[in-house]
């Protein structure tokens, strides 16, 4: 047993980092909230101004609609291609179950800044997708709803969160023991009621998981928005980052910010609560 | 237990009928045999076991008949239907797996149900078989447990009901009882074997355990290295194997690397007459028909005897296993009831008829 001692010592570290960079921030952002700007500065006078703001002012509601409109169509489309895609590797690989594995991780490593000019270059007027289009005589002029659209939001971040969405399914799936399927088939299922009765059951903790990732990652993510959605991609975080930075109104970006903060938090509870109804070890 | 009631002799067919052929049935992996060439028949309502150490193949021709696995060559048939093209799901086939493989998310009820539900039975009628088969295991009061909260022994329970409650013609049970305690095991052997007899379903069980197979079996068919190498009652294979792996697999015996000449078997010490024709034999003598002659009496006319010297005297209760040297290369093991200690050179006897000829 470790003395209390090296217990606290060893403990310090992670609670000075999380309190440092994680709560202290968020203090701040929350009395910021209830702050308010007047003649460009900050004045430390409490108000719910910001907050009455966010719902009178349409303009942030609606981006938060489609950015949670974005993310709700991030999280699905990488579910349904990295469910499908965690079910054959698990089950069906057989011995490429490696190095398929190690595909669908490889493109982690590479940075998301490079992976975001790369849809730039494929979804652009002049554009890999368009010249083919032309090419091959489909279409005549360059389609422009491809580049600078939630489309193009949505695409990116699936693209890049469907290994995330992928990784907790695919760990989900090789847990089930094998001999359940078996027992399944055994009992009089086919092949179809088996995945639904055992199999969707028991991956349901990962596809949760992977879910909660998906969703969580767009919700708040900026980048992709700045660098391919355009004037009608743009999401939430551009709002709280424009608000921070060019319209100098931190109060109000910081409310904004709490708001997002409390949908996330509401949404990691909540699925962690079924998490845990769907949970059997 | 009453819930015979639940079954009206689904097997369907008369005792002693064939229920399942299992004609040349050969099985490798790459380039691994692990079975050739294997010929059985089940019986309707028999009690068969599959013996054997692991590696022998039970399992492998086990999974063949559940349909988990194909054959490489050979047939399989039940009640006159090719059963080895049929997938695992519309076989009327039932398995009671090793681990048990409960669904850990379904309740005992849910677990019991599944392969009711899963065929469309009416909610009315699973309700009352559930209910039935979980009387039938004696598990009743654990209907809404998840199996994760089960012991060992109750999830067997939960795992027979399971296979049970679907009426099966042949239930598959593959090393069910050796993941339970030694105690147990006998227990739930003595359950097993009483459930069979009563529900007249035909078994077929996967054992490495000699003794459970021959307390359980109707008929044991012992395998060995993806061979078959006896099929017969529990009586029949110890009272004559047919070859020596048989004789030494299924209980202890003394094998006998004999001579015959002019109808006289010679091994060491022992000699005793036998219709075997001449040449070298080989013979299997259980230790238990020999017998120690107390020096005041003589043994019946028709034994064989000879002299052999006390070496070890294992004691064990009712009875006592005496390891005995003749000549200075020969040990044979004898058991007899227990009688006190014993030292020194002793007459033993024999029953020629009780040397069983062997194929090595």
């Amino acid at each position: 047993m470790y003395s209390r001692a090296y217990k606290s010592l060893v403990s310090l570290p992670p609670l000075l980092w999380v309190g440092i960079f994680l709560l202290l921030p968020y203090a701040l952002m929350l009395v910021h909230s209830f702050w308010l700007v007047r003649d460009g500065f900050i004045v430390h006078q409490w108000n719910l101004g910001n907050y009455a703001a966010l719902f009178t002012r349409t303009v942030y509601l609606q981006v938060l609609l489609r950015t949670m409109r974005i993310a709700a169509s991030v999280t699905l489309c990488s579910l349904l291609l990295g469910y499908p895609l965690a079910y054959y590797v698990s089950f069906y690989s057989g011995v490429r179950k490696e190095i398929l594995y190690q595909l669908v991780i490889v493109p982690l490593w590479v940075s998301y800044l490079v992976r975001g000019y790369a849809w730039k270059t494929i979804l652009g007027s002049d554009g890999v997708l368009n010249g083919f289009l032309r090419y091959a005589h489909i279409t005549h002029a360059p389609v422009g709803f491809l580049l600078y659209s939630p489309f193009a939001v949505v695409l990116m971040l699936t693209h890049i969160y469907t290994p995330f969405v992928f990784l907790p399914i695919y760990a989900a799936l090789e847990s089930i023991p094998r001999p359940l399927l078996e027992a399944s088939q055994d009992l009089g299922a086919t092949p179809s009621q088996t995945f639904l009765r055992v199999v969707l059951p028991l991956s349901m903790p990962g596809l949760l998981a992977g879910a909660t990732f998906a969703f969580v990652l767009s919700l708040g993510d900026f980048l992709a928005p700045l660098l391919v959605g355009g004037p009608s991609g743009t999401m939430i975080a551009n709002v709280v980052q424009s608000l921070f930075g060019a319209a100098y109104d931190w109060p109000l970006g910081a409310a904004v910010a709490m708001c997002i903060l409390v949908i996330t938090l509401t949404l990691l509870s909540l699925t962690e609560t079924l998490e845990k109804r769907w949970s059997f070890k | 237990m009453s819930a015979n009631k639940a079954n009206p002799s689904s097997a369907g067919l008369a005792a002693g009928g064939t229920l399942l052929e299992v004609r040349s049935v050969a099985k490798r992996f790459g380039a691994a045999k692990v079975l050739n060439d294997v010929s059985l028949n089940i019986a309707a309502g028999e009690f068969l076991t599959l013996l054997g150490e692991s590696g022998s193949g039970k399992t492998t021709l086990l999974r063949l008949i559940a349909g988990f696995e194909a054959p490489t060559s050979g047939e399989i048939w039940m009640s006159g239907q090719r059963l080895d093209l049929v997938p695992p799901y519309q076989r009327p086939v039932n398995t009671v797996f090793q681990h048990y493989a409960l669904f850990p998310h379904l309740n005992v009820r849910d677990n019991v149900a599944y392969g009711l539900r899963v065929r469309g039975t009416a909610a009315s009628e699973v309700a009352g078989r559930v209910d039935d088969a979980l009387r039938m295991v004696k598990m009743q009061e654990f209907a809404a447990a998840r199996p994760g909260r089960l012991s060992g022994g109750q999830q067997q329970r939960v795992a027979l009901a399971r296979a049970l409650v679907n009426r099966p013609q042949l239930l598959l049970l593959d090393e069910p009882l050796s993941a339970l305690d030694a105690n147990l095991r006998k227990q739930m052997q003595s359950e097993l074997k009483a459930l069979q007899r009563e529900l007249g379903i035909t078994f077929l069980f996967v054992t490495h355990d000699q003794e459970e197979a021959m307390a359980l079996s109707d008929r044991i068919a012992l395998l060995r290295g993806g061979t078959l190498e006896q099929i017969a009652s529990p009586r029949e294979i110890y009272k004559h194997p047919a070859t020596a792996y048989a004789a030494q697999f299924i209980g202890q015996t003394n094998l006998l690397e004999a001579h015959v000449r002019a109808g006289v078997a010679a091994c060491g010490a022992l000699c005793w007459p036998t219709r075997e024709a001449d040449g070298p034999a080989l013979f299997s003598l259980r230790p238990e028909d020999i017998g120690c002659v107390p020096s005041d009496s003589s043994p019946p006319s028709s034994a064989s005897t000879f002299r052999g010297t006390v070496r070890q005297q294992l004691y064990g209760g009712a009875s006592e296993t005496l390891e005995i040297g003749c000549g200075p290369t020969q040990m044979l093991r004898v058991r007899i009831r227990a009688a006190g200690p014993l030292s020194g050179e002793l007459e033993f006897a024999f029953l020629p008829e009780d040397a069983i000829r062997v194929k090595a």
